[in-house]
């Protein structure tokens, strides 16, 4: 049982697990932070970033005055941005047959990964998951198309010239695998492939078992329990304990865990995720007081509903009851639509509103009563009817596409608007890079709700895996906090530590299988009691083994031999399959084997007592039997019916 | 021997009052619990006294399951939970579990408030009764207990629908409810695994009806509203709230808006627009088409039915209502029909199966004159149509659901004994398998044969898998020797030897030999030697060795030869083997007794 870790990022994993001759993709995270290398795509023409200064090297041996932009004192790649793919190379795609998907921000590659490569297999996936996954995908493609590029920038990725910018570009890795923005198309083809699931649901493929179980961090997300009857693999990606509007997760069923895979732990260790939305909603207040406008950079779905719900009580309490909320984006009508069909998916609080019937998320009212209002972009019905101040969640959180842009060159120049941060996947100094100097207030509020390492280490306490498997960075404190060795996993045995391009070997004992006897054979079987509560039976019978299941089948009854009238004496007869018989255990009782031979019509026995055991002498039969503790011996005159009673005493 | 016990206690042989008691490893698991909409006295509910005399039935049954919000599955849960005394779990999908609750208390308020019967259930129970359902997700496995587990299949015919696997170790039934193998309008069709079960319980409704296409139904029955509307008449269109009505809601919509028509449309009591919103929420059971556009126009949001008042029902001109319930035996829509009867114009448009004794069971056998409470007669005038838009699977679609499941037992529930017998016919002609259609309180008992699983210690199988070759011979099977090891309800197979060393036991030794006499004048040595030429050209594939001192070995069997003094001619050989390789033992044994 191997394992190939095609990504190294902890929050958007990627892996391939051999178990049982199957090949099993774990999610196919798509690392979007290397969009910050690249200029802002602007929705509306912006004068400061089409005049930005071409890149020549200071003794201008490199020029790159098309693809480099000096911008805020950085260099910016002038191009579509980029993403970093899961590793290609490591292993061929085309062989796998199942790929988990854990939650829909895990399986942004997946039109890489199932395009192109040759891939046949299916992908698993909850409802929600693929629903919300596919507006996430829409939007991005949404994005990248609203905005053309004419040129794709790639001389600046030579090793030669690379190796001579200035950074952070000169540190960024893998930059070959970087690719484009997908097709809807290849989105559409991706998804087609999707077969869904339900929690706890079993899916069979061969002798292997998959399982998704409810993670509690977002609308459908799923840890996954991979098993054969004697092997259980836990794959724990992006799991959630605090209550927000997703059903809780579920941990009794990763219990016995041979190995479990750990990724996708909170990114902001540090931050408490209640605190932040506490700040959040104070900074709002204040700015909004002030006259000024709030920016609120998030992804189309998720963190969202819950920031939506808690401003719903908290704007009337504050009395900023009548400012406007505008949600934008392409997907925003969708998304919002879509959270609320997912009864089944919810906490129990939100699902028992369902019965009512009332909508699970109140953002349902806001919309009624004309707080919220959700526009497809800044274009078109939005820019009439929008009022300030107000507040704005749009997306891309990177801010490098999307409507957010245009948001930060309306706002950035105002000190009395707010941008706060909330999606914990970009730096925020790094995402606002392009936009210095910025008079605007920054705020970083970064709400991540997945597990912490405190929370972690008490449900690995609760659960008790053999072994752990996780990304490198988890078995070290975080590198701007090296004494903090709180923030790192500490277990025994220490956790099996991978990073991009690793290849695990994973530990497993197992000493069982499971077989099933057929009904026939089964009722053929006679137990004897050996001692209190632990019986015998001898089983002989035909093993059958296809497709990783065994099967006894009773023995078949020899098929009569085909009478020949004239034999030869001396005949060529094939090697006999040699069967060897059942072992026999246990010591011969003198009195019953008596018995038995009196009941065989053998009435006169000598006896005789030696050292070891007994001597019997069959006197008529001129037959010898020595009994021993362990050992019975039969001579005699080549008589087949003597045997018998001997062997069936012992069996029995 | 293991079996399967199938008791209806009702639906056997009949519809309404659904209730099948199945038991099943040990297990004993209630399917529905329904009333009898053609029934005002105790055979309104299942008798459960069959169950057990005196008391509550939690002791006696693990889990209760409802398919679906339909009276008739779900009816008698309150008296049954409340009133004879159930504390188990309850399962039934969300959507039954959210509409369930509802019907339920209509179903009270007509019974207690308008026929003014005691001794019923009330509100309270109805709640603490719904505190016991655990919900159901599609394809989920729920595991009652550690031995039984359940599995819900999406069933079509209404919102929330469910077909349920039950299985317990390696035997399982599945019951379908009531289900629909063809999309309509609003729903989706029934699905299932080949999950090969040893029983299938089906419904069969449409035991003998093969329906045209959908499309032509649908034709028919716009045509006929169009008509007496384009006439003056009024339509008058008896359902149930949830289901048909929605689906025949979308359909007129949809006509209505093609057509530009501007006669109103009604919907009587005010369960609809609730009723509509149930199917906004539960979207993702709905139909492929609905769930792919409902952001952008949702299916259950209608521009032209608006909600009746009583008072509409003497407005002059058409007008089409859909008014509940779907028989006429009560309510809102025998109001109404009593109304519009007398005039020829009007029509009645009955798009459901209607149980023996209910108005709409009367008027569509054609009877013309009406017996009302208070000795009145009513005389039938309006047209009364038929017309089939219940979503229950016909012939066709049970064979196509056997088809899916591939059952190795089948049982009819819900349909008519005679149609019964004539699908269980074709049933047991097509597919060769046993098919039972057991009355109310008879019971079925069908053998099962599990096969038992075993942990084999993993060296055994691995050395046995190695013997036995990549492609196992069909003409020569390998006998595979093990030893069962039962402790602690665990059933473990192992390598005899392992067994031994497990348990502590040494080996018994069985040796046997044999004397054979033959004569020789040859020395003891020689004759060894010629018994050792001999074998060699004879066996040539065994192995065979002459030991310096004084026998031959032939694999596992020893050789000796010994003479007495007296009679140095007469040879005796002794051949010793041991009981391990006695077979093949006696077959070279023959061969050397030339």
């Amino acid at each position: 049982m191997k394992l190939y870790c095609l990504s190294g990022h902890p929050t958007l994993p990627c892996n391939v697990l051999k178990f049982k001759s199957t090949t099993i993709m774990l999610d196919c995270g798509l690392d979007t932070t290397a969009a910050l290398y690249f200029l802002p795509l602007p929705l509306v023409h912006s004068p400061r970033l089409s005049k930005l200064p071409g890149w020549v090297s200071k003794d201008g041996a490199v020029n790159l005055e098309k693809e480099l932009k000096e911008c805020s004192g950085r260099v910016f790649v002038d191009s579509q941005p980029e993403f970093c793919l899961p590793e290609k190379e490591l292993l061929d795609l085309s062989t796998i047959d199942v790929i988990l998907i854990s939650n829909y921000h895990c399986m942004m590659a997946l039109p890489y990964i199932t395009e192109h490569t040759g891939f046949t297999g299916t992908v698993y996936a909850t409802e929600p998951t693929l629903q919300i996954g596919r507006l996430l995908m829409e939007e991005l493609v949404t994005f990248m198309e609203r905005v053309p590029k004419a040129q794709a920038a790639t001389c600046w990725k030579n090793k030669e010239i690379q190796r001579l910018l200035p950074g952070p570009l000169k540190d960024a890795v893998d930059v070959w695998s970087w690719r484009k923005c997908y097709s809807v198309q290849e989105v559409n083809s991706a998804l087609s492939k999707v077969q869904l699931v339900g929690y706890s649901q079993k899916e069979l493929f061969g002798a292997v078992q998959v399982t998704p179980l409810s993670s509690g961090y977002s609308l459908g997300s799923s840890n996954w329990i991979i098993q054969s009857h004697y092997e259980k693999v836990s794959y724990v990606s992006g799991s959630s304990l605090l209550t927000t509007h997703p059903q809780p997760m579920e941990q009794s069923s990763l219990k016995n865990s041979d190995v479990l895979i750990l990724t996708g732990l909170t990114q902001i260790p540090t931050a408490n995720p209640d605190g932040m939305l506490g700040e959040f909603c104070s900074n709002l207040a204040m700015t909004i007081r002030a006259g000024g406008n709030v920016l609120v950079p998030c992804y189309s779905s998720g963190v969202i509903y819950d920031l939506l719900e808690c401003l719903y009580q908290f704007m009337d309490s504050a009395n900023l009851g009548s400012t406007p909320f505008y949600f934008i984006s392409p997907v925003a009508n969708s998304s919002l639509e879509f959270s609320q069909i997912f009864a089944e998916w919810l906490c129990q609080n939100k699902q028992s509103k369902v019965y009512l019937p009332e909508p699970p998320f109140p953002h349902a009212e806001l919309i009624q009563t004309n707080k919220l209002k959700h526009y497809p972009s800044i274009h078109g019905d939005f820019s009439s009817e929008f009022r300030q101040p107000c507040v704005v969640f749009t997306g891309h959180p990177s801010l490098r596409f999307g409507d957010v842009v245009h948001f930060m060159e309306l706002w950035g120049k105002s000190s009395l608007n707010t941008i706060i941060f909330t999606e914990p996947d970009f730096s925020y100094l790094d995402a606002l890079a392009p936009y210095q100097p910025l008079a605007m207030k920054c705020v970083y509020c970064p709400i991540d709700t997945r597990l912490n390492f405190h929370q972690v280490s008490k449900l690995l306490k609760d659960i008790q895996p053999l072994h752990v498997v996780c990304p490198e960075p988890y078995t070290q404190p975080p590198p701007a906090q090296p004494h903090r060795s709180d923030l790192m996993l500490e277990l025994q045995p220490p956790p099996m530590a991978y990073r991009r391009c690793s290849v695990l070997g994973l530990p497993f004992r197992r000493r069982y299988e499971r077989i099933h006897l057929l009904p026939e054979l089964a009722r053929s079987l006679v137990p004897s009691e050996i001692k209190a509560g632990v019986s015998v039976a001898t089983v002989s019978a035909v093993l059958q083994s296809k497709d990783n299941k065994h099967v006894l089948q009773p023995v078949p009854k020899p098929a009569p031999v085909p009478p020949s009238k004239k034999r030869k004496r001396v005949t060529e007869e094939p090697p006999e399959v040699l069967n060897p018989k059942p072992l026999l255990s246990g010591a011969v009782p003198l009195e019953p084997f008596l018995a038995m031979l009196h009941k065989n019509g053998i009435t006169e026995v000598k006896v005789e007592e030696t050292a070891d055991g007994h001597i019997l002498h069959l006197q008529t039969e001129d037959v010898l039997i020595q009994l021993e503790e362990d050992a019975t011996h039969i001579i005699c005159d080549n008589n087949e019916p003597l045997r018998k009673p001997g062997s069936e005493l012992l069996r029995g | 021997m293991p079996d399967i016990k199938v008791t209806p206690l009702g639906a056997g042989q009949d519809v309404g009052r659904s209730c099948i008691l199945v038991s099943i490893g040990g297990k004993n698991i209630m399917l529905d619990c329904g009333m009898h909409m053609g029934y005002n006295d105790d055979r309104r509910f299942p008798d459960f006294s069959y169950i057990t005399q005196n008391g509550r039935l939690t002791e006696f049954l693990d889990c209760v399951i409802i398919s679906h919000f339909h009276l008739d599955h779900c009816g008698a849960l309150p008296y049954m939970s409340e009133m004879v005394g159930y504390d188990g779990p309850i399962y039934m999908t969300h959507p039954t579990k959210a509409i369930c609750p509802i019907l339920l208390e209509d179903f009270r308020k007509i019974t207690v408030d308008k026929k003014g019967e005691t001794n019923f259930f009330t509100s309270q129970m109805i709640k603490d009764c719904m505190k016991k359902v655990v919900p159901l997700n599609l394809h989920q496995t729920v595991q009652v207990d550690e031995e039984l587990e359940i599995k819900a299949y999406y069933a079509g015919h209404v919102l929330g629908a469910a077909m349920v696997q039950i299985k317990v170790g390696s035997e399982s039934v599945v019951y379908t409810g009531d289900y629909n193998m063809t999309p309509d309008r609003h729903l989706g069709a029934a699905w299932i695994d080949k999950c090969r079960p040893d029983l299938l319980i089906s419904e069969s409704t449409y035991a003998t009806t093969i329906r045209d296409s959908k499309r032509c139904r649908e034709r028919d029955f716009l045509k006929k509203v169009h008509e007496t509307v384009e006439r003056g008449g009024k339509v008058l269109i008896p359902v149930f709230a949830l289901g048909r009505a929605q689906e025949l809601c979308i359909l007129l919509e949809t006509f209505w808006e093609r057509m530009n028509l501007k006669a109103p449309i009604y919907f009587s009591t005010g369960l609809t627009e609730k009723a509509n919103h149930y199917y906004k929420l539960f979207i993702t059971w709905t139909n492929q088409k609905i769930r792919k556009t409902f952001v952008q126009r949702n299916m259950f949001e209608f521009k032209h039915i608006k909600a009746f008042d009583r008072s509409y029902a003497d407005n002059p001109g058409p007008m089409v209502v859909f008014a509940t319930p779907g028989m006429l035996h009560a309510g809102q829509s025998l109001l109404i029909f009593k109304k519009w009867a007398g005039n020829e114009k009007n029509m009645v448009i009955m798009p459901g199966y209607c149980v023996q004794g209910t108005v709409g069971h009367k008027i569509l056998n054609g009877q013309k004159k009406l017996e009302m409470e208070g000795r009145a007669t009513l005389d039938v005038k309006l047209q009364v149509e038929y017309m089939s838009f219940s979503a229950h699977a016909d012939a066709k679609g049970i064979m196509q659901l056997i088809r899916m499941a591939e059952p190795r037992n089948m049982l009819l529930v819900h349909g008519e004994a005679k149609k019964m017998e004539f699908l269980k016919d074709k049933i047991e002609q097509e597919f060769s398998i046993s098919c039972y259609m057991p009355a109310n309180g008879e019971t079925t008992s069908i053998v099962t044969n599990p096969s038992v699983p075993v942990d084999i210690s993993l060296n055994l199988l691995k050395r046995e898998m190695a013997l036995g070759g990549p492609l196992p011979d069909a003409k020569r099977p390998r006998t595979m020797h093990g030893t069962l090891i039962m402790k602690d309800n665990s059933l473990r197979l192992v390598s005899p030897e392992q067994a031994l060393k497990e348990l502590g036991l040494s080996e018994h030794q069985l040796r046997f030999t044999c004397r054979v006499q033959l004569h020789d004048p040859h020395s003891d040595n020689d004759t060894l030697g010629r018994i050792y030429t001999h074998l060699k050209s004879v066996l040539k594939t065994y192995s065979i060795q002459h030991v310096p001192d004084g026998t031959v070995i032939v694999e596992s069997i020893v050789i000796k030869v010994t003479s007495s003094a007296e009679e140095p001619n007469l040879k005796v050989i002794l051949l010793s083997w041991s009981y391990q390789t006695a077979d093949s033992t006696a077959t070279k044994k023959k061969k050397i007794q030339l």
